[in-house]
């Protein structure tokens, strides 16, 4: 692998072009290895913005606030994020607003620190129990249809999904 | 800190004397009836009876989707207590056309009154200057919401306006809490307008 590309480089270009051809123009994160290009891609590009959040909730009301006026969000962050925002989740199930997420997995496939364990487990309980979809990529092969499924779900059917990346497909953090 | 002797009824209706030129999203609680009565239950007002401390970034969502509408945030201190940070995302954020209220009673009167941080050492002008808020001001009296009208005019967002009001009951008005209802009425008026 040439040692100046990022190692995420290519499939984020590609789901970078998915997201913003669905008309996504809010890109919302806490910063993780998995969601780094991405931030860069839509940093970059004139026609999207990204938003640093201080805590992953506020990218829920965030979505839900762009919603209102018509206008298309994600919300990128580590599963250890995910359990910051249940509460938040209550606009997916009481109000039936579209929250697209991204969900960069730690604490699954390959996992060497034990303290990711237990968020890394609780994703997907906690996803289901607050309404979200879940589609999860384990391949490269799975991406494209996984993102297009996701973006289909929120902002076709108006049903909130997540799309959660595995370490099998991100590869494990070495310590 | 100067002594609050101002009275939360009556006081947004000299803030905002044309509420229909604003996109307005609140906090739960007293704020949000406060606010409801303001624009009696409009549809250019999403208000919250769940979610404590989303409004802040909500509005932010909204300022940024629709950059050429004033968007107004009003939340209570203990919604803002309990996503604070929401003032720095907001800050880097920088939107001109967002306005955030903080209608602070000192403590939680939903529950019973129980004390805040505000009405022990917590100071949301000095929080939200410490956040990179530009614009800032705190109105305690009655005498000061005619620079709150101002205020809310004036320059560039990010705007915070502490509005530091007495305890007591907030308007009594009753609004729709049905969020499933109240997003399609605002979306609905939103894309007409």
């Amino acid at each position: 692998m040439d040692g100046n590309v990022h190692p995420h480089d290519a499939w984020s270009r590609a789901l970078f072009k998915q997201f913003k051809d669905a008309g996504v123009k809010l890109f919302s994160y806490i910063p993780d290895a998995g969601n780094a290009r991405l931030v860069e891609l839509a940093d970059a590009d004139n026609e999207t913005r990204t938003v640093l959040l201080t805590t992953e909730e506020e990218g829920v009301s965030l979505a839900a606030g762009a919603d209102l006026v018509g206008e298309k969000a994600v919300l990128m962050m580590q599963s250890s994020g995910v359990g910051n925002c249940p509460n938040f989740l209550s606009f997916v199930k009481g109000g039936n607003f579209p929250i697209l997420m991204f969900v960069s997995m730690r604490g699954d496939y390959g996992e060497q620190n034990p303290w990711q364990f237990p968020m890394g487990e609780a994703v997907e309980p906690i996803l289901k129990a607050m309404g979200v979809l879940v589609f999860k990529v384990e391949r490269a092969d799975e991406l494209e249809g996984a993102a297009t499924a996701a973006l289909d779900t929120a902002f076709k059917a108006g049903k909130s999904a997540a799309l959660v990346l595995s370490q099998k497909f991100l590869g494990a953090k070495g310590f | 800190m100067t002594e609050v002797t101002l009275n939360r009824i009556g006081a947004l209706p000299q803030i905002f004397p044309n509420p229909d030129d604003y996109l307005f999203v609140t906090g739960l609680a007293g704020p949000a009836r406060d606010a409801a009565a303001l624009t009696n239950d409009g549809a250019n007002m999403f208000t919250m009876a769940g979610c404590m401390g989303a409004a802040m970034t909500m509005g932010l969502g909204m300022a940024l989707g629709a950059p050429d509408r004033d968007v107004v945030v009003i939340a209570g201190d203990g919604e803002m207590m309990m996503n604070i940070g929401s003032l720095a995302t907001i800050a880097s954020q920088a939107p001109k056309n967002l306005t955030v209220v903080c209608v602070d009673n000192g403590g939680h009167g939903e529950t019973g009154g129980q004390d805040g941080h505000t009405s022990v050492r917590t100071d949301l002008a000095k929080v939200a200057d410490g956040f990179g808020i530009q614009n800032i001001l705190t109105v305690s009296t009655e005498a000061g919401l005619k620079d709150a009208a101002a205020f809310v005019k004036s320059g560039d967002g990010p705007r915070f306006l502490w509005l530091r009001v007495m305890a007591g009951e907030p308007t009594k008005f009753k609004r729709n809490m049905n969020p499933a209802e109240c997003r399609v009425r605002f979306k609905t008026a939103f894309q007409a307008a």
